[in-house]
C-alpha cells in the first residue's frame, strides 16, 4: 500500500483516539491489565500519561500501537479502542512507539537503514525513502546539528542512550504517523540524555502537528511540552465488574497537578518541585556536613583505597605470545572509602564510573595501580578484593547492579534472600528485617522476575545486604525508580551510614547523592583528566 | 566482537561486489573441494584463494585473528589422519602405536590443505561482505523471504550485545556469591545459572526488538527496499574467478592423476 502522502513532505494528518470502555487481559493473567477505560483524544494533543505502576499504561500504548497481539490465544478484550475511527492493527505506520530500553530500539546497524526501516516496511518508493531520512535525521538533531552529525552508514552501536533513542524518534517520523507513543522514553538516560530527548520530541512535535502520548515518572521533564495530564486508576484495585473508572483525573497539566498534588505524590510520582522527605543522616544537618574531618562523625575508619588506579571493563588480550592490557577508561584514580560514609561518583556518560565502582568492588581486575582492603575490611582474606574468593568477598563488599535483574539467582523470593547467608553459613536472622523493613514480606513466595520496578530495586539491594558486607556499592541505584522507592532507598541507606556501612555509589541524581552527604568525586570523559576525590561536605 | 561484524576500513575491490555472486563463486569452491579427497585439487584451490587474499582486503594477520579456530581444526585434521590412517610405502616416524607413513602423510596432508580450501574462502567472504548487503542481496537478488532475513539481521546486531552481557552477569554473580571458584562441578553449575540469567536477558532484549520492529510495520507482505541490490561488471569477474579456481583444481587433479571422488573406495 503506498503511503497517503507521499511526495509532498512533512504533510501528517494527526490521529484521534477513542477507548470506550476499553479493557485488556494478557493471556495466562487473571486480572484486567487496564480495565474500562473511557478516553478521547483530539486531533494533536499532546497527553502525558500518569499512574501508579500497574495501572495499564504501556499496555494502553501497545494496544495504540497496534502490536498488542491477537485476542483469541487466550489474552481477552473488551469494549473498543480506535485510532481514526479503526482498529490500531488494520493500520500499521499511523502511530509510532519508542520504549525504554535504547539497546531494542535500534534495528539495523547502520544509521540510515534504521531510520529507513518503518519507511520500506510501509512500502515507500526509494526516494521518498531518502529525502524522508535526510529530513528525519535534521530534525531530531543527528544531522548537520551541534547535537550530531553523523553519515549514514555510521555504526548505531557507537552512539550514546540519547543519541539512539533520538534516532529511533528518527526512525519513526520518516513512517509519518499522525500519533506519536512514548513508553518511559528517558528512563534508562542520564540528565543530559533525558533533554536531548525531551527537546527533539518537541521540535518535532511543532514541525508535524501529530498527536502524543508519553508515559513517564518524572512529570517535570514533560510538563511543559504537553497540555494535558491524564491519572490512571491503578488496574488491580478496579475488580471486573466493578464500577472504578479507568480515568482517575483528566486535565490541564496545572489543574491536575494540584489538584492531585498529594495523591500523585502519594503514588510515587515525581511532581515537579517535589522531594519526597527522606530520614536525615545523625550527626550531619541534612546531609550537608560539618566541617568536620575524616574521622569524625560516625567511625570513620578506613576500610578500602585505591592509588593510581587505571580500568577498563576489557580483559587483557592475547596477541601470540605476548598480552596487551586493555586501554583503560580511566588511569590515576586515588580514593578512599570510610566506615560510616558515602562516596559518590560522578561524570557524565562514558567517563567509566560504573567501570571504577566495579573495579574498587573486586570485580573487575584493575589495568594498573592497586585498590587495597585494609585489615578491619579483608579479616585475613588479603589485600586485594579481585582476588578474593566470591564468598569471602559478598560479606566484605555488596555490589548492587544498575539491572537488578543480573543478579537473581533463584526462582523465589525468600530463597534469594537466604542464597548468601545459607552459603556463608550465617545472618539468616537478618533476612526477617531486611524483609519487613524493605517491605518484602508479601511477595516471599513470588518470583523475582514478576516483580515491578520498584520491587525489584528493594530485594537487589536487601539480597545483597543480606550477606552483611562492611561496603556497599551501588550502580545508578535510582535509575527509573518511583519517588517513593527512591526515598525509602535514600533513607535506608542513611539508616546503614549511620550503623557504619560505607556507601559508595555511582549516581546521576544530585538529591540522592545530598542525602547521603559525604565526598563526591567527579570523573570526566578524557582519559588524561584522572580525577581525585574532593572532600565535599563532612 | 562488534567491531569484527563490521567492515568500516575496508575499502578493498571486493567489498563492492554483490555478496551474492561472492556467495556463489564460494559455493563453487567448496561444492569442488568437497567432492575429492587429494592434495593437488586443495593446493590448487589453496593457491587461488591466497591470490584473492589482497582484492579482500585481508592479510595474514588478519586471516590469523579471524580464522584462527579454523586453521587450528584443519592442522589437527591432517596430523591426526596422518598418525592414525593405514600406513603405505616407507615408515617415516613409528612410535608405539602412533606411525607415520609416507602415504599416510600425503593423505594427512591432503586432509589439511582441504580443510584449509574450504575454509578459506568463508572467511574471505566474512571479511569483504558487510552482513547487511549480504542481507540486501538475499533478499532482493535470492528472492529468500524478507522477513527470515531482517529477523535474522537484527538478531545479529543483538549477539554483540549478549557478549556484553556475558561478563556483565557473571560479574552480577559473583556479587551474589556464585564464583568461578570450586570444583569443576560446581564451576559447570555456576556457568549454567550464568547461561540461564543470559537467556532469559536474550529473550527479553528479543521480544522488545519484536514490538519494535512490527510496531515500525515490520511483518507485512510487502515491503519497498531503501537501497537497492546491484549487480555491476565485476560481479562477472567474481563468478568467472569462483568457476576458474574451482575448473582448474579440478583440472589439475585430473591430469596429476589424483582426482579421486570421496565415494568411491580408496585404492
Amino acid at each position: 500500500m503506498p503511503s497517503p502522502d507521499s511526495g509532498t513532505p512533512a504533510v501528517v494528518r494527526p490521529a484521534a483516539i477513542s477507548a470506550q470502555g476499553w479493557g485488556w487481559r494478557h493471556a495466562g493473567r487473571t486480572t484486567q491489565a487496564i480495565h474500562a477505560l473511557d478516553l478521547d483524544i483530539r486531533r494533536g494533543e499532546r497527553v502525558l500519561l500518569l499512574g501508579p505502576s500497574g495501572a495499564g499504561k504501556s499496555t494502553f500504548l501497545h494496544a495504540l500501537a497496534g502490536v498488542l497481539g491477537e485476542e483469541g490465544d487466550d489474552a481477552d478484550e473488551t469494549g473498543s479502542l480506535l485510532v481514526d475511527g479503526v482498529s490500531p492493527k488494520a493500520q500499521r505506520g499511523r502511530a509510532g512507539l519508542m520504549q525504554q530500553d535504547p539497546e531494542t530500539q535500534v534495528v539495523l546497524s547502520r544509521l540510515g537503514d534504521d531510520v529507513a526501516f518503518g519507511a520500506e516496511n510501509l512500502c515507500v518508493p526509494r526516494e521518498e525513502i531518502w529525502k524522508r531520512v535526510h529530513e528525519a535525521l535534521d530534525d531530531v538533531g543527528l544531522r548537520n546539528s551541534a547535537s550530531g552529525n553523523f553519515a549514514l552508514d555510521h555504526p548505531t552501536s557507537a552512539l550514546s542512550g540519547g543519541q539512539k533513542q533520538r534516532l529511533a524518534l528518527a526512525g519513526i517520523l520518516a513512517m509519518r504517523p499522525g500519533l506519536i507513543l512514548l513508553d518511559e522514553p528517558t528512563a534508562n538516560l542520564d540528565p543530559a540524555g533525558v533533554l536531548e530527548v525531551r527537546d527533539a520530541v518537541g521540535r518535532c512535535l511543532d514541525k508535524t502537528g501529530a498527536t502524543l502520548v508519553v508515559v513517564e515518572h518524572r512529570v517535570s521533564v514533560w510538563k511543559d511540552l504537553v497540555d494535558r495530564i491524564v491519572v490512571l486508576q491503578p488496574g488491580s484495585s478496579s475488580a471486573p465488574g466493578g464500577s472504578t473508572p479507568g480515568v482517575l483525573l483528566d486535565g490541564d497539566p496545572d489543574t491536575v497537578l494540584a489538584q492531585a498534588r498529594d495523591m500523585l505524590t502519594a503514588a510515587g510520582v515525581w511532581v515537579p518541585g517535589y522531594v519526597p522527605a527522606t530520614r536525615p543522616r545523625s550527626g550531619t544537618a541534612a546531609g550537608s556536613g560539618t566541617a568536620a574531618g575524616p574521622g569524625a562523625g560516625s567511625g570513620g575508619e578506613l576500610l578500602l583505597a585505591t592509588q593510581e588506579l587505571a580500568v577498563s571493563r576489557e580483559r587483557p588480550r592475547r596477541r601470540g605470545f605476548k598480552t596487551i592490557p586493555p586501554l583503560p577508561v580511566q588511569a590515576g584514580l586515588d580514593a578512599e572509602v570510610f566506615a560510616g560514609q558515602a562516596l559518590t561518583i560522578t561524570g557524565p556518560n562514558g567517563a567509566g564510573k560504573s567501570t571504577f565502582a566495579l573495579t574498587l568492588a573486586g570485580l573487575l581486575a584493575p589495568v594498573s595501580g592497586t585498590v587495597t582492603a585494609a585489615v578491619g575490611l579483608s579479616d585475613g582474606a588479603g589485600t586485594d578484593p579481585f582476588k578474593w574468593k566470591a564468598q569471602q568477598l559478598i560479606s566484605r563488599i555488596g555490589t548492587v547492579f544498575q539491572e537488578p535483574e543480573h543478579q537473581f539467582v533463584t526462582g523465589r523470593v525468600l530463597d534469594e534472600l537466604m542464597f548468601g547467608p545459607k552459603h556463608l553459613g550465617h545472618g539468616e536472622d537478618r533476612v526477617d528485617e531486611l524483609l519487613e523493613r524493605l517491605r518484602l514480606g508479601h511477595l516471599v513466595d513470588a518470583n523475582p522476575y514478576t516483580l515491578s520496578g520498584g520491587e525489584k530495586r528493594r530485594l537487589s539491594v536487601a539480597t545483597v545486604l543480606a550477606a552483611h558486607p562492611r561496603v556497599l556499592v551501588l550502580d545508578e541505584p535510582t535509575f527509573g525508580q518511583d519517588a517513593n522507592t527512591w526515598a525509602e532507598l535514600a533513607s535506608f541507606l542513611s539508616e546503614l551510614l549511620d550503623a557504619g556501612t560505607s556507601v559508595v555509589s555511582v549516581t546521576h541524581d544530585q538529591e540522592f547523592s545530598s542525602v547521603l552527604g559525604g565526598t563526591e568525586m567527579r570523573l570526566e570523559p578524557s582519559f588524561q583528566g584522572g580525577a581525585r576525590q574532593e572532600a565535599g561536605a563532612a | 566482537m562488534r567491531e569484527t561484524l563490521t567492515l568500516r576500513g575496508n575499502n578493498a575491490l571486493l567489498t563492492r561486489a554483490n555478496p551474492l555472486a561472492k556467495f556463489v563463486s564460494v559455493f563453487l569452491i567448496t561444492l569442488v573441494l568437497a567432492l575429492s579427497i587429494d592434495m593437488v585439487s586443495a593446493s590448487t584451490a589453496l593457491l587461488g584463494e591466497l591470490a584473492l587474499f589482497p582484492l579482500a582486503g585481508l592479510t595474514v594477520r588478519l586471516l590469523w585473528q579471524r580464522g584462527w579456530p579454523l586453521i587450528i581444526a584443519a592442522a589437527l585434521g591432517g596430523w591426526s589422519t596422518a598418525i592414525l590412517s593405514a600406513d603405505s610405502g616407507r615408515i617415516l616416524l613409528d612410535v608405539g602405536i602412533w606411525s607415520i607413513s609416507e602415504g599416510s602423510l600425503q593423505l594427512g596432508l591432503g586432509f589439511m590443505l582441504r580443510g584449509l580450501a574450504i575454509a578459506l574462502p568463508a572467511i574471505l567472504l566474512m571479511s569483504c561482505t558487510d552482513p547487511t548487503d549480504l542481507a540486501d542481496a538475499l533478499a532482493q537478488k535470492a528472492k529468500l523471504p524478507h522477513r527470515f532475513v531482517l529477523g535474522t539481521l537484527a538478531a545479529l546486531r543483538l549477539v554483540g550485545l549478549m557478549a556484553e552481557e556475558w561478563q556483565t552477569i557473571g560479574m552480577a554473580r559473583r556479587a551474589r556469591g556464585v564464583g568461578s571458584h570450586g570444583s569443576p562441578p560446581q564451576r559447570f553449575k555456576a556457568m549454567l545459572g550464568q547461561s540461564f540469567g543470559l537467556l532469559v536477558q536474550a529473550i527479553r532484549r528479543a521480544s522488545r526488538l519484536a514490538v519494535t520492529m512490527e510496531a515500525r510495520g515490520f511483518g507485512g507482505g510487502r515491503r519497498t527496499w531503501a537501497r537497492e541490490s546491484t549487480y555491476s561488471r565485476l560481479d562477472l569477474w567474481v563468478l568467472a574467478g569462483g568457476l576458474f579456481i574451482a575448473a582448474a583444481a579440478v583440472l589439475a587433479a585430473q591430469w596429476a592423476g589424483t582426482w579421486h571422488f570421496v565415494w568411491l573406495k580408496q585404492g
